[in-house]
């Protein structure tokens, strides 16, 4: 699916080198100093300090909110019977896709050999890091007895019982425990080189022994580098089923579940391609203001957010598809309920969130169709944000509508967030921007050594093979 | 100065501006008998490996090896706890309802074969290891950031401080270091 815009095509001429991925003019040691200064200057600046204080205060939110929580009980959300799952699975739900982007652009791009991926990726990784986390929050603090979380897992218990292991709650658990640790694996080991650069480089003797820490003696010897990029790919290829594997288990909470709208086998491929999307819409909301905000855009060229904006608009058509085939069923089926839920979602009481999904999702996005927009930093930033918005719209609409009116009429229901509800979710936002503010500051957010190696072989390149 | 094998001198080091001179080096170090010697670089350089004459590593054994028990104990694990240990009747369904481990079994492969790829990777290149002879070399922090170094250790058969240091010379290094131990 390439697309051969009039732009594009005006490019095409000269095959070898559409736009570069590094800006002109650098060489080893200006790519390592520019990254590394970012680290090892002292200080911080106003912008990343105003950043980092809002983040901060939103993270005491989230505290408050997890406080008033465990003393009254999920009492204090919107929740009720027939709405058992609100925004706790909702916000869940939009948190791991989220995170997907991350480990689809270190990994698969990896695998596919897509070289712009290079100076995206070990931000994008953060992101997952931190994106998950966030996400696991949720089950726990929606389980009423946070305490006795570990019930999930099995052990030997003086109980003498142990989980369900047919049930997708438990797979979900499984999976996502696996995943962050994955995630956590791969992120680290990408770091490793780089830490000695940053050792070696470092001025001061804290952060040269903590660097120094971190590195585990890395010295970049040839036998290193041969097993370091072995187990890379090993990784890569190990994190890609995963990462479709914890969505696909992600969708079985709901597609094992009878209930209507719930109950369909769309769903895996679907939710994989949302996580994509929501993923990729998420990283293009954070490298817009930071390679603005640190002059990245050397390295975070405008190749890189056209190439994200095309993964963004593939992606999107395939949801797109997953509400078409989700729509179709429910009216093939021609089971009374499954049809209902059709109609309550067109034209029942949150109708408006529908229509709203439908245009930030499908319609609006479609404007990426035109290279003008691509390349438009700011229409694509706000593009990426309606995008968010509408996936979380989705999950909104997969849970609520599906639960409030199910089978029984007698017992529907509405379901209307609280306050808590919102600042818990805004809390955890802040939570995730909080560690994203201090993983720029402390670590390097663009892979140094990969940088160096994607310079290398630009300029060997050139002659067309070394 | 001692003249054959100085049990004070860990190597001498030779420093190259480009990664293609590494390369030419390490070639002629091993076509010149040099079995212990080391190749540095700032990234990973594609057939530098090969020209120090490293070409396999055992790391994919041990992930293989490291899936596979992940796989069998996830799978072994729910068969053992729902069929023997607390078999619960849902209904008449079978307690051996094998598709539904699949799951976890492939999650679990997946993490314990990540875990072999690190641990391995670091086993094997004997990481972490906080200090190393050629870190007393001051030029050496370079070689994290654009120069790319030689070393040729004084336990091979072959090094002689003379000698070895003549032979560095006739590569045109830009610069060559006595590496003390």
């Amino acid at each position: 699916m390439s697309s051969h815009s009039p732009d594009s095509s005006a490019h095409d001429t000269q095959q070898h080198a559409p736009d570069p991925m590094i800006g002109p003019g650098h060489s080893l040691g200006s790519v390592t100093d520019k990254i590394t200064s970012l680290t090892l200057r002292q200080g911080v600046g106003w912008k990343w300090l105003f950043g980092f204080t809002i983040s901060f205060a939103l993270v005491m939110l989230l505290m408050l909110s997890v406080a008033m929580l465990f003393k009254y009980g999920v009492g204090i959300w919107g929740l009720n019977i027939p709405v058992g799952w609100g925004f706790a699975i909702v916000n869940f739900v939009w948190w791991v896709g989220i995170g997907h982007a991350g480990t689809l652009i270190s990994a698969v791009l990896l695998l596919l050999r897509q070289q712009w991926r290079t100076s995206i990726n070990r931000f994008a990784e953060a992101m997952t890091l931190f994106a998950v986390a966030c996400a696991g929050m949720y089950p726990l603090l929606h389980m009423g007895r946070p305490q006795f979380f570990y019930w999930i897992f099995p052990y030997p218990n003086t109980m003498d019982i142990y989980p369900q292991f047919r049930s997708p709650l438990v797979w979900d658990a499984f999976a996502l425990t696996a995943y962050g640790t994955v995630s956590a694996l791969f992120w680290y080991v990408g770091l490793i080189p780089d830490m000695a650069t940053l050792r070696d480089r470092a001025k001061t003797r804290f952060s040269q022994i903590t660097y120094g820490f971190l590195s585990m003696g890395w010295r970049g010897s040839a036998r290193h580098w041969k097993r370091y990029e072995t187990a890379y790919l090993l990784l890569a290829g190990l994190a890609t089923p995963l990462v479709v594997s914890v969505h696909t288990i992600v969708s079985f909470d709901f597609a094992v579940g009878i209930i209507p709208g719930w109950h369909a086998t769309v769903f895996p491929p679907y939710f994989v391609a949302g996580a994509i999307y929501s993923g990729f819409a998420m990283v293009l909301t954070l490298c817009i203001p930071l390679r603005a905000a640190y002059g990245l855009k050397d390295f975070i060229t405008d190749r890189h957010l056209d190439n994200m904006a095309k993964v963004m608009l593939a992606s999107g058509l395939v949801v797109a598809y997953g509400y078409g085939m989700e729509a179709f069923m429910a009216y093939y089926s021609g089971h009374d309920v499954e049809a209902y839920m059709l109609e309550n979602r067109l034209g029942g009481p949150y109708a408006f969130f529908f229509w709203s999904l439908l245009a930030c999702n499908i319609a609006i996005p479609q404007l990426l169709w035109f290279p003008a927009v691509r390349r438009n930093t700011i229409l694509l930033f706000v593009i990426a944000i309606i995008i968010n918005i509408g996936m979380w719209l989705e999950r909104f609409i997969i849970v609520v509508t599906s639960l409030h009116r199910d089978f029984l009429p007698s017992s529907w229901d509405m379901y209307y967030p609280t306050f808590w509800d919102w600042a818990l979710y805004i809390g955890t936002i802040g939570f995730f921007f909080a560690c994203l503010f201090i993983f720029v500051r402390l670590l390097p957010a663009i892979s140094i050594f990969e940088m160096r190696e994607l310079l290398e072989t630009e300029e060997g390149g050139n002659g067309h093979g070394h | 100065m001692a003249t054959k094998w100085d049990p004070l001198t860990y190597g001498l080091m030779a420093e190259f501006n480009e990664p293609e001179d590494l390369i030419a080096a390490t070639r002629k170090a091993r076509e010149h008998g040099y079995r212990w010697f080391e190749s540095y670089s700032p990234f990973p350089v594609h057939g530098l490996s090969e020209a120090m004459g490293f070409r396999h590593t055992k790391l994919p054994i041990i992930v293989l090896i490291a899936g596979l028990l992940g796989g069998l104990g996830g799978f072994g694990l729910q068969t053992y706890l729902t069929v023997y240990e607390y078999p619960l009747n849902v209904g008449g369904r079978p307690l051996f309802s094998w598709p539904s481990f699949i799951p976890i079994t492939f999650e679990l492969t997946v993490l314990c074969a990540a875990f072999g790829a690190v641990l391995g990777m670091l086993g094997l290149n004997g990481l972490p290891r906080p200090h190393h002879p050629v870190f007393n070399i001051p030029e050496f922090a370079n070689a994290s950031r654009d120069k790319f170094f030689l070393c040729l250790q004084s336990r091979d058969e072959k090094f002689h401080l003379q000698s070895s240091r003549q032979f560095l010379e006739s590569l045109q290094p830009t610069a060559i270091y006595e590496v003390p131990q």
